[in-house]
């Protein structure tokens, strides 16, 4: 039986799936400024915040709206709270992606350090897990999410790689150096950090699915 | 105060079978909702409990009903002592046409003869306390029943129940015919009354059993589908029927 509430559902299905893209193309925009040197592509997500913004107090007030109207229960409410926990997620990493470009921004005034070779790769690896989370959250799927918490690792990984170049081959031997290594570390810290709010979304959709808490229950992951 | 264990209960309606092969556990101190669509059996199993479906011709009951060590449903059993113990409250409350006075000494008249003058006051006063109607009508109590607000008619025969001591309060829709403040009102003596008795509720307002219950039942055609604790229930339950119901996909 097909309830008016399931056509609310899939409205509120695209609104979110809309900031996921929206969050998406921030994080690609603000790495890809940062390796071609590109300020109207840094500009792009600075400028495109206000619609992010925006369109999250959207989403939540259709999530509050939902809830009043209809005092959903069981799956219908495990979707719509896990819907505005990813909905603050996705805002939060669209924002990271903004300090990303400003960095970037301030980087393009400058000489280059070094070339990227860890940035892109962690890059790479949050792009990834935005993308899989963002599937799984559409396909209902328990098992892409708990792989997506998994890969969490890769990206503590590479931002600690990236920290000790940066650390002991520039900062240590040249404090000359030491703003663009520091934007550069900063920008690393930021990649790790989408990584962290995409595991808490992964962490949600398995909440969704299951019924099951892997916030701080890492066994709970098995 | 009692627990009910219901073990392999069937019931039969002549050829209907009402009630399969029910199995349950009502635990005292805590409300149980019963929730299910119209017909599931929810009510029938409630009238089960103080054998109220003897009144219906063609009744037949095979299984276990124990509350404390008594199998209810044998034919041993003394209805008038099963009663006192296991009251119920109906869907439209249902006061005698007497005064809010003799309403709740009615009971004492049955079951304990040849009480005083005062300690049939006392009871009075603390029945009408329990339920919270003894300041508003501690100077009308000689006024007939019947002019009460409905919800005040429904306290009062909650309180004619809780005057005679029973240790189980079974409730079919009692907050149906009553406004949203009546209900909330009715709910929150619930929540009070709770420490002193096993309470099983039947609803059809989810968000009732939602809120007032520590434990859900969900029936569907005479089955008890699923049981457990409200919040697993309205949340995460564990039968796709149980889902489908809750979520209002069911039918």
């Amino acid at each position: 039986m097909l309830r008016h509430l399931d056509e609310e559902l899939k409205e509120l299905h695209k609104d979110i799936l809309r900031m996921a893209v929206f969050a998406q193309e921030s994080i690609f925009k603000s790495v890809e400024s940062l390796q071609s040197r590109d300020q109207g592509l840094a500009q792009e997500v600075i400028d495109n915040d206000n619609n992010i913004d925006e369109l999250e107090l959207v989403i939540d007030e259709k999530c509050i709206d939902l809830i009043a109207r209809y005092q959903p229960m069981a799956g219908d409410l495990r979707y719509i709270t896990t819907g505005m926990k990813i909905n603050a997620e996705l805002e939060r990493i669209a924002d990271i992606a903004l300090d990303i470009s400003q960095k970037s921004l301030e980087l393009m005034k400058k000489p280059l350090l070094k070339p990227l070779v860890d940035i892109p790769k962690l890059s790479q690896v949050a792009q990834d897990m935005v993308r899989q989370a963002i599937d799984a959250f559409v396909k209902r799927d328990a098992h892409l999410a708990r792989q997506v918490v998994l890969a969490d690792s890769e990206a503590d990984r590479l931002r600690n790689l990236v920290q000790d170049e940066l650390i002991n081959e520039y900062l240590a031997r040249d404090p000359k150096t030491a703003d663009r290594a520091v934007a550069l570390l900063l920008i690393a810290r930021y990649l790790e950090r989408i990584c962290d709010h995409t595991t808490n979304i992964a962490e949600d959709v398995i909440y969704m699915v299951e019924a099951k808490v892997v916030k701080h229950h890492p066994e709970e992951l098995k | 105060m009692a627990d009910i264990k219901v073990s392999n209960l069937n019931l039969w309606y002549g050829d209907f079978q009402a009630l399969i092969n029910v199995n349950a556990y009502f635990t005292q101190k805590q409300i149980t909702a019963m929730i299910g669509p119209s017909g599931c059996g929810k009510s029938t199993l409630l009238r089960v409990f103080n054998r109220m479906n003897d009144l219906i011709e063609g009744v037949r009951v095979s299984g276990e009903v124990l509350i404390d060590t008594q199998n209810i449903i044998s034919e041993e059993t003394d209805l008038v002592s099963l009663r006192k113990k296991v009251g119920m409250v109906f869907q439209r409350p249902n006061p005698f046409p007497l005064s809010i006075y003799e309403n709740i000494a009615f009971g004492q008249r049955v079951h304990a003869e040849g009480l005083t003058k005062f300690k049939l006051d006392e009871i009075v006063r603390d029945s009408l306390q329990s339920v919270l109607l003894w300041d508003e009508l501690k100077d009308k109590l000689n006024k007939s029943a019947l002019t009460l607000s409905l919800e005040q008619k429904q306290r009062l025969c909650i309180a004619r129940l809780i005057a005679v001591k029973p240790d189980i309060l079974l409730m079919d829709e009692p907050c149906s015919t009553l406004d949203p403040q009546g209900t909330s009102r009715i709910e929150e003596l619930m929540r009070e009354l709770k420490n002193n008795y096993t309470i099983i509720i039947v609803t059809h307002n989810m968000q009732q059993a939602a809120r007032v219950s520590d434990e859900t039942g969900f029936m569907l055609l005479g089955e008890l589908v699923e049981f457990g604790k409200t919040q697993d229930i309205f949340t995460n339950p564990k039968d796709k029927r149980t889902e489908d119901y809750i979520t209002g996909r069911y039918g």
